[in-house]
């Protein structure tokens, strides 16, 4: 009996060990930006070519910053749940990134779609997106008070991430 | 006659209008060149089986040219590499630094194989310790001897 038990118990943990490997997604890269300040930049703003945005603005409150285009196809995706959840008024400042796109493109899409967003930086050549570690769009950072990353999400945000992971978080950042 | 001559000028000219239109090598090759080095030790995160240095993503076109532009500034290969691991993570590299969450990594398929050899050693020990080398007793040589008497006959 004692000589299966070793072989069974080693079968067991390759098993275990290959199933948790199956169900993790690639394609989520842990962030060296969590806990780090939001890279700075200063880009011109979608819909106002003339006024320029930057992070340092939104100093003193906790905000999301979303990168979308108009040619990422899982954006359509996310953005009723941001347009709905900003209707609401459950979301904290939300702040959009047009990331490579073209501003005619990103124009309609806003005008189409409805705007969740206070505004849109529009960064044309991707630079914004390099320095934030974009290379899925959309993603999303949570940005604290003092200007820290304090999460990200890769891919579409979801109603289940909004009120599990990321409310609760904007709500222990607030106090 | 007069008409081949005509075709045969066409189709050269054809070929020299064609050989204009070669595509330009890039401005500067040694640029290029260390570009394509640090490039390809990097992983493209949009196609992740892809190397940055032959993937046709997007991302990866503008990271080729972020890396140009910092060889240009004169920045070392090392430091290019920390300007992509500072904004993607150890996952670009496909070289993993070592560093204590990736000492398990570099030493455990080295504590593997000493433990494999270890195992090894042992088992053939404990095997060898059951074989025992019993000689003959003159009665058993006896047999033997006869028996093979028997088979050459």
């Amino acid at each position: 009996m004692n000589r299966f038990l070793l072989p069974l118990g080693i079968f067991i943990v390759l098993v275990v060990l290959l199933a948790v490997g199956l169900n993790l997604n690639p394609r989520e890269v842990p962030s060296p930006l969590v806990g780090k300040p939001a890279p700075d930049f200063s880009v011109p703003q979608l819909d106002a070519p003339d006024k320029v945005f930057s992070p340092k603005e939104m100093l003193g409150q906790v905000w999301l910053f979303n990168v979308w285009a108009s040619w990422c196809v899982s954006c359509r995706e996310e953005h009723p749940v941001l347009v709905e959840y900003a209707k609401a008024g459950k979301l904290p400042a939300l702040v959009g990134l047009d990331y490579k796109d073209k501003r005619e493109d990103g124009l309609r899409w806003i005008k189409h779609f409805g705007n969740p967003y206070q505004l849109s930086a529009f960064d044309a050549d991707g630079r914004v997106g390099i320095n934030y570690g974009v290379y899925g769009v959309p993603e999303t950072y949570l940005i604290d008070k003092a200007g820290v990353i304090r999460f990200k999400q890769i891919g579409p945000i979801t109603p289940e991430v909004l009120e599990k992971k990321i409310l609760p978080m904007v709500q222990e950042l607030n106090k | 006659m007069k008409a081949l001559f005509a075709l045969l000028t066409a189709a050269l000219l054809a070929l020299s209008v064609q050989a204009k239109e070669a595509a330009p090598l890039a401005e500067d090759p040694a640029v290029e060149q260390r570009m394509v080095n640090i490039a390809e030790e990097l992983r493209c995160l949009v196609c992740q089986n892809e190397s940055l240095a032959g993937s046709q993503a997007d991302l990866a076109k503008d990271l080729r040219r972020e890396v140009r532009g910092l060889i240009k500034e004169g920045k070392t290969d090392t430091e290019v590499k920390d300007f992509l691991v500072s904004r993607y993570g150890d996952f670009v590299l496909y070289r993993p630094q070592v560093k204590p969450t990736t000492y398990v990594l570099w030493a455990g398929p080295f504590v593997l194989l000493i433990i494999g050899i270890a195992v090894l050693v042992n088992y053939l020990r404990r095997r060898s310790q059951l074989v025992k080398d019993v000689p003959l007793s003159a009665e058993e040589r006896q047999r033997a001897a006869s028996l093979l008497k028997d088979v050459q006959s």
